[in-house]
């Protein structure tokens, strides 16, 4: 008898112990669990997009037969959301945080002869792959500003190309990217350090894998330029960060 | 001309005991000749590869092509030509070509061997400028090789390298910055080379001819040679600083060809003032002498191997000269005829349109000269005098599209289309690779000591005769239907439904190409293993054929030659023995015969 | 082997020329007011350039066959009238041919360059940039704003640099990307580049005419055809240059009304 009580007690301890820390691990995870969210709206009367003229690519005209194609300068969703806006973290992150590399991969993909997405965000040093989905030869071309270091270049990508897969040096807010052969074709990527995010057609945007500590967030929008705002991100409270630009 | 054979600047020089001095650094015209001659074996198999590529990629635009991603691995992923990469392949095929092969073959390479053997000199009068004359050639042609290899590719602006795309630097296109400089560099050092070659071949001609040996006494290949090395002295003159001027607007700043306010990539470039159609005139200026100094030689080439296979002179030798020289003469005021629709000055385009047309004339009589020499004669069939004929044939199908492009209200249909690109391959490369080729079955015998297998050389001729026709006549109709050149694919409604035509010459062109390697194939087994060549296996009378095959490093052997008459005493008639050397003072026709 | 040579010259002569007889790939419709003056012009040409080709392909194998094999007692034959009769017949024959040639061609020349544009012809402006084609129309102010190649924002479709807030003239230019253009309205093309050498190419309008960065050229004419025709670069420009192209739309001048009010709105 006495034998089982002991041996329901130490299981007990055990089991005890054992929920305990997984119970604690969760707030003590060393790349840091805090998230930062919000809404990017706009405000005032959207400025109107001007269709595109694909004329000179019967391939381009023909994939946009029933949905014409826009500039994508000011991309306005539900709710006044800004899409297309990227977040990242200008001030107080360290040094490991700001050096550590995402192992994921985006894609800008060569869709129909516009980029999509229209923005990509991406790590210092973190590997991006260009696709093309087209039956029409393009030529993607970064163009970035030499003092930065990063190095301009261009790929040719006939139908059926393999990917192509780059990193950045250097931190760019932002890189234009444009197509040789189309061009219409613009896109941006926008080179940052440590956690970003960019809001979707909504507007809306989480950053993740954010050490808890005080920060500014910035938001960058190819036409309207960057905002700022100061947070603090508390384990287990996801912060949060709304901006609001200005339609001129 | 008075008797040059103990003139001072004849030179006595002692042979070469080393393998450096006697192989290499050879002071030996017969040397530098036979280099020459390799350097544009060389050229000519690469320019050819490059020629199988792009057609390839012409017919089967996302073909993948085997190995040509370690060739280039942005120019060609996975063996895929990129748009960039065809133009870059076709830029580095049009310069080997014209410059490594056209000019070096015909003219320095047998120039070289036979100008002085065929005035009766010991050597030219400059040897080491002739020897530098080969190596920096030699050089020009690594630095272009180096192109293909350095961090972007070769240039893609094409061998006419226009401007501005050839002078804002990396900004206007892939190979554009490094490998654009590299090119310049290296058609500025075949200048050089060509300027030194030039001067030994004219002081040779002028200076060193034996005794006897008056200027209307030497053979039409010895005035060939002369009067292409009279227009290489003035239009490489031309290019040289041309192209100084273009690397210095690549890398010191200079606006020579770029004008003001010209915005590339985002960015304006930062140069301004200069001028675009300055490099096309200074260019053309240069270029169409070129073609002619491409076609001359091989002009005296087959005028000599037809004239000592049909056994009988040429009706007027007197008057072959002269349109050769008239030809020379009027390549220097026909130029714009490339720049019809340049956007220079249209009344311009009327001027040069009058000389075009009337250079119909000279070229026009060359052939019936030779057509007509035909007549009554005893024409002997082997590879040499198949190919002379041959030329005969291509230089006519070539010229007659020469017509057409000659009339300005014409080029505006036509110029940039495919009609051109059939017009100056059929006239300029078949024709002159087929001078060559007559050259070279020829003269392999005397410059070797062994001879060539003539049933190879026949199938070669055969295979190359049709087959370059089966390529290049198609040319000019997808010309007519208006389709445009230095296009890498054909990806709009008008021109998809060309691609069989292009399919259709591609095959013909690796059928044509792979004949090509039996004439490789001949040549490399002639050289160590053909039959020992006698000293005159042709029957022939001019002087390199009283010399041994090969000829010693003197070329005679130290015997003074003195020749009494023209070199083209043939058609004794009823006799076996229907020629005359022209070192015997015997004689069948005087001057006073030729009418 | 020298019968068998002249039989395949003549055969690949006559082969050479079928698919020029049978028109098998010939030049598109014209569809201009001066190119039946270069048509006629070009066959004209083809005809003497094809009878030249044909007369020297065909003496050239007929000797070939006669005077080959010949035996060595056989004697030398010459040509009558020799060198001399040979030079005044090239002089005489070829000299006239491309004399005729060239002063009948002048005319066809002179319609493109020499006759000066119409005081009422459309003016019409293209720039030509790696690598597409804009058109700019001068709007119902009859004028054009002035370019201002640091204000080129590609990205927005300010394709031309136009300073579209401080410019009057450029406020209602209109820019597309296709040239549309009334049927039997005389068009003056203004030509202008953005960065280097293009060329305008309409096969059907016997039209070409490069660009020269630096250099404001133009060019007139008018199209009787209405239809759809590409206008195509043929300046070698770069990678893209196989792609450069725009479009011509010939319309009645009602459509091209409807259509110039509908870029207008796109603006």
């Amino acid at each position: 008898m006495r034998k089982r009580h002991h041996f329901v007690v130490t299981l007990s301890v055990v089991v005890l112990i054992c929920c305990g820390a997984l119970f604690l691990s969760r707030d003590v995870n060393a790349a840091g669990e805090g998230t930062i969210t919000g809404t990017v709206k706009l405000t005032g009367t959207a400025p109107h997009m001007r269709g595109i003229d694909m004329s000179k690519d019967p391939f381009c005209v023909k994939q946009h037969e029933n949905n014409p194609a826009h500039l994508e300068g000011v991309v306005v969703g539900q709710d006044n959301g800004l899409e297309n806006v990227v977040l990242y973290i200008s001030e107080g992150l360290s040094g490991s945080a700001a050096s550590e590399t995402p192992k994921t991969v985006p894609v800008f993909d060569q869709k129909n002869c516009m980029y999509t997405p229209h923005v990509l965000a991406m790590d210092v040093n973190q590997s991006y792959k260009v696709t093309t989905s087209d039956q029409t030869t393009h030529n993607i071309h970064p163009n970035p500003n030499p003092m930065t270091g990063n190095i301009p270049w261009n790929v040719s990508q006939p139908p059926g190309s393999a990917p192509i897969t780059k990193s950045w040096k250097a931190e760019e807010v932002a890189i234009p990217v444009q197509c040789n052969i189309h061009p219409w074709m613009h896109g941006w990527f926008v080179v940052v350090k440590g956690p970003y995010a960019t809001t979707d057609d909504s507007g809306k945007y989480t950053i993740e894998n954010v050490p808890p500590g005080n920060y500014t967030v910035t938001a960058w929008q190819e036409t309207y330029g960057t905002q700022t705002s100061k947070v603090t991100v508390a384990a287990g409270t996801p912060a949060t960060a709304d901006f609001t630009f200005k339609a001129k | 001309m008075h008797d040059m054979s103990t003139h001072p600047a004849q030179h006595h020089h002692t042979a070469p005991t080393s393998f450096i001095r006697k192989h290499v650094f050879s002071l030996d015209h017969k040397v530098i000749g036979k280099q020459y001659y390799g350097l544009a074996l060389i050229a000519v198999y690469i320019g050819m590869a490059l020629s199988w590529l792009m057609r390839l990629h012409l017919g089967w635009t996302n073909l993948a092509i085997p190995g040509l991603q370690w060739l280039s691995k942005t120019g060609a992923p996975g063996g895929v030509m990129t748009p960039e990469y065809y133009l870059q392949l076709m830029t580095m095929h049009g310069t080997i070509m014209v410059f490594f092969v056209l000019t070096t073959a015909p003219f320095a390479g047998f120039g070289n061997f036979f100008l002085p053997i065929q005035v009766g000199a010991e050597d030219m009068p400059f040897p080491r400028f002739n020897m530098m004359s080969f190596w920096i050639t030699f050089v020009a042609f690594i630095i272009l090789m180096t192109a293909f290899f350095v961090g972007d590719g070769p240039p893609l602006s094409g061998w006419t390298a226009y401007v501005p795309l050839s002078a804002i630097g990396a900004a206007a296109g892939p190979g554009q910055g490094l490998g654009q400089i590299l090119w310049a560099a290296s058609i500025a050092t075949f200048c050089i080379g060509q300027l030194l070659g030039s001067l030994n071949f004219i002081t040779t001609t002028l200076d060193l001819r034996t005794r006897g040996m008056t200027l209307m006494r030497m053979p039409l290949t010895v005035w060939a040679w002369f009067i292409t090395s009279c227009m290489g002295l003035t239009a490489f003159a031309v290019l040289l600083p041309a192209c100084i001027l273009l690397i210095l607007d690549h890398v010191a700043g200079t606006s020579f060809f770029i004008a003001s306010g010209l915005v590339v990539n985002g960015a304006l470039v930062p140069h301004s003032g200069g001028s675009t159609l300055l490099w096309q005139h200074l260019f053309w200026f240069f270029g169409h002498p070129e073609v002619y100094i491409a076609i001359v030689p091989g002009v005296g080439i087959v005028s000599h191997v037809l004239i000592t296979n049909m056994r009988r002179p040429l009706l007027s030798s007197k008057v072959l000269i002269g349109c050769m020289a008239t030809l020379a003469f009027l390549s220097y005021v026909v130029y714009g005829h490339h720049m019809f629709v340049s956007g220079m000055n249209p009344f311009s385009g009327l001027v040069f349109s009058f000389p075009t047309l009337i250079i119909t004339i000279p070229a026009t009589i060359i052939v019936l000269i030779w057509i007509g020499s035909l007549y009554g004669s005893k024409i002997r069939i082997n590879s040499a005098s198949l190919f002379a004929l041959g030329f005969i044939s291509m230089f006519v199908s070539g010229g007659v599209s020469g017509f057409f492009l000659a009339q300005p209200s014409l080029d505006i249909y036509l110029h940039g289309t495919y009609f051109v690109v059939g017009h100056f391959h059929m006239v300029m490369a078949v024709a002159a690779l087929f001078g060559i080729f007559t050259g070279t079955y020829f003269w392999f015998g005397k410059m070797f000591g062994r001879m060539m297998n003539e049933t190879l050389g026949k199938i070669h001729f055969w295979l190359t005769f049709v087959g370059t026709y089966a390529i290049f006549m198609p040319f000019h109709y997808l010309g007519f239907a208006g389709n445009v050149r230095r296009y890498q694919a054909f990806v709009d409604d008008y021109l998809q439904p060309l691609i069989p035509v292009h399919r259709y010459i591609t095959v013909a062109a690796l059928v044509t190409g792979a004949a090509q390697l039996i004439f490789l194939y001949n040549l490399i087994h002639s050289r160590f293993w053909g039959p020992i060549a006698p000293e005159n296996p042709w029957e022939a009378t001019s002087l390199e054929w009283i010399t041994t095959s090969p000829p010693p490093f003197d070329n005679f052997g130290g015997k003074h030659i003195e020749v009494f008459h023209d070199p083209y005493q043939y058609g004794i008639e009823g006799s076996t023995n229907d020629y005359v050397m022209q070192n015997s003072p015997e004689q069948i026709h005087t001057e006073r015969d030729e009418k | 082997m020298a019968k068998f040579f002249a039989i395949t010259i003549v055969v690949i002569a006559i082969a050479s020329a079928i698919p020029i007889v049978m028109h098998m790939w010939p030049m598109p419709q014209d569809i201009s007011v001066h190119g039946p003056l270069i048509d006629e012009q070009m066959a004209d040409t083809m005809a003497e350039a094809g009878i030249s080709f044909l007369a020297a392909q065909f003496i050239l194998a007929a000797f070939i066959w006669m005077f080959s094999n010949r035996s060595r007692e056989a004697k030398i034959r010459r040509f009558p009238g020799g060198a001399m009769g040979l030079v005044i017949a090239a002089v005489l024959l070829v000299g006239t041919e491309v004399l005729a040639l060239g002063v009948f061609g002048t005319k066809a020349w002179a319609a493109v360059y020499f006759t000066p544009p119409s005081a009422d012809a459309m003016p019409i402006q293209v720039q030509a940039g790696q690598f597409a084609f804009y058109f700019r129309y001068p709007g119902p102010d009859g004028k054009f704003g002035t370019i201002h190649p640091d204000k080129i924002d590609e990205a927005n479709e300010n394709f031309f640099g136009l300073d579209l807030t401080n410019d009057p003239a450029a406020k209602d230019d209109i820019v597309a990307a296709e040239m549309a253009i009334p049927v039997n309205k005389e068009i003056h093309l203004l030509m202008h580049t953005k960065d280097l050498g293009h060329s305008f190419y309409v096969r059907e309008l016997r039209v070409q005419q490069d660009f020269v960065p630096g250099l404001d050229l133009s060019l007139h004419f008018t199209a009787n055809k209405i239809g759809k025709y590409e206008i195509v670069c043929t300046q070698l420009c770069g990678l893209g240059h196989y792609n450069m192209k725009a479009y011509l739309e010939v319309m009645s001048q009602d459509d091209f009304n409807t259509w110039l009010k509908q870029q207008a709105a796109n603006q």
